[in-house]
């Protein structure tokens, strides 16, 4: 049955986020707030906003990410899921890739897509929309790969949110530098196909190991 | 002997934390026995059935050999309040071709759960919910059940029910271990590993 376990667990999550849309709307909304609340902030002069944007696009999506990651495998674990998948003969690993996925197509697409919309509301010069679509989609989907494993190791740990932030911050930085760094060359004309080629194999990279990190750190959780 | 057994225990200790729960035991399941595992609250009955189901490998040491696949129905049931009572069996189980919504729905039938089938699980009180995972018996066919307190939250109707599920499991040829307080009520010859709690070894009873 192992064949079939990363299509179960992404149509479950899929069909469980739209049961309980709020689960989705939450980092975009996060996403949305704080991008209308940067003007508020550093004033209404576009140049100023123009200059940030990229930064400030990418560490929203960042603080976005880590938001979710939390409740990644919560209820999972209280009701008993995750026992009866680390019993079941499903393949761990492909279950594991079945959460980064889903979680990536609940939180990172969505930001990808919207990302030009944002932008705009931060005067991001029209170069970038593509590049922060792009770098946000491929960079979105490593920040899910590595929420999995925090979340994983920490899903049965009381109040286990800060330590979260703290596993998953060090981890998630070069991301950030990356994604940023894409969207700042567009705009200054300069050639991004070397970083984001960066981004994307660091993507297929994460969709290879961590399922693995993920599966052993559910087998541990369940120990606690 | 122990590669003749589905499941063999040979100088097994129970560990949580820095507490031993049990030590030295010695226990063989074969084919077609029924099992009840008796104890105190405490007294490791939980833990020793996590281990046997494989969750818990750091907690024990000694050899435990398990040479069997087995379905596993711990205290938590995995069952979803978002999905229905179909639709926590199919995901439960896999949508292949096994699992056709007609047979779903018989499996629900026999637990009792007939008019409840596109009923979401948060609308059902926690004994329907368990009827929910109860129902998984009548659609996996495994040699090997491990139940953890099968009978919690369950009414008279529903313990009828698992009593005669049980049977026919074992009539078939099949194994049942199970943690319960209160014995089953069975046409069938069963043993009890009793287990006293605070580290001391087991006994057959």
């Amino acid at each position: 049955m192992s064949h079939s376990v990363f299509g179960k667990i992404l149509v479950r999550q899929l069909l469980l986020a739209y049961r309980r849309p709020a689960a989705v709307l939450n980092p975009l909304f996060f996403f949305g707030v704080v991008v209308l609340l940067m003007p508020l902030g550093l004033g209404p002069k576009q140049t100023v906003l123009a200059e940030f944007a990229p930064g400030l696009l990418w560490i929203t999506a960042l603080l976005a990410a880590l938001l979710s990651a939390e409740m990644l495998f919560r209820s999972d674990y209280d009701d008993g899921g995750l026992e009866q998948l680390v019993v079941s003969d499903d393949s761990l690993y492909l279950a594991s890739l079945g959460y980064i996925v889903a979680h990536w197509c609940l939180t990172g697409l969505p930001l990808a897509l919207f990302s030009p919309v944002f932008g705009q509301l931060l005067a991001l010069p029209a170069e970038g929309y593509l590049a922060l679509a792009t770098s946000l989609a491929l960079g979105t989907f490593v920040l899910s790969a590595f929420g999995c494993v925090g979340a994983s190791l920490t899903v049965a740990l009381r109040r286990g949110g800060m330590l979260l932030s703290l596993l998953l911050l060090p981890l998630e930085v070069p991301v950030l530098i990356l994604g940023a760094g894409v969207v700042e060359r567009a705009i200054n004309g300069m050639p991004i196909d070397s970083l984001l080629s960066i981004l994307a194999g660091l993507a297929l990279l994460a969709a290879a190991l961590t399922p693995v990190a993920i599966g052993t750190s559910i087998k541990i959780s369940l120990e606690v | 002997m122990l590669e003749s057994c589905l499941l063999s225990c040979k100088d097994v200790a129970v560990i949580r934390g820095a507490r031993c729960l049990l030590s030295s035991l010695d226990w063989h399941l074969h084919g077609g026995e029924l099992w009840q595992i008796q104890g105190d609250n405490g007294a490791g009955k939980t833990s020793l059935l996590r281990a046997l189901a494989g969750l818990a490998p750091q907690s024990i040491e000694g050899q435990l050999v398990v040479n069997s696949e087995f379905l596993f129905l711990g205290h938590k049931t995995g069952v979803k309040g978002d999905f229905t009572a179909l639709e926590n069996l199919k995901l439960q189980l896999g949508d292949g071709a096994h699992y056709q919504t007609d047979r779903l729905r018989d499996a629900l039938r026999q637990v009792g759960l007939a008019d409840y089938a596109d009923e979401f699980a948060y609308r059902m009180s926690a004994g329907q919910q368990r009827r929910i995972a109860l129902a998984r018996l009548f659609l996996v066919d495994m040699p090997l059940w491990l139940l953890d307190e099968p009978l919690t939250a369950i009414d008279v109707d529903g313990v009828a029910l698992i009593e005669a599920c049980i049977e026919d499991q074992v009539r078939r040829g099949g194994s049942v271990v199970y943690t319960s307080h209160q014995p089953l009520k069975l046409d069938l010859s069963s043993r009890t590993l009793y287990l006293p709690g605070k580290g001391q070894s087991p006994h057959v009873a």
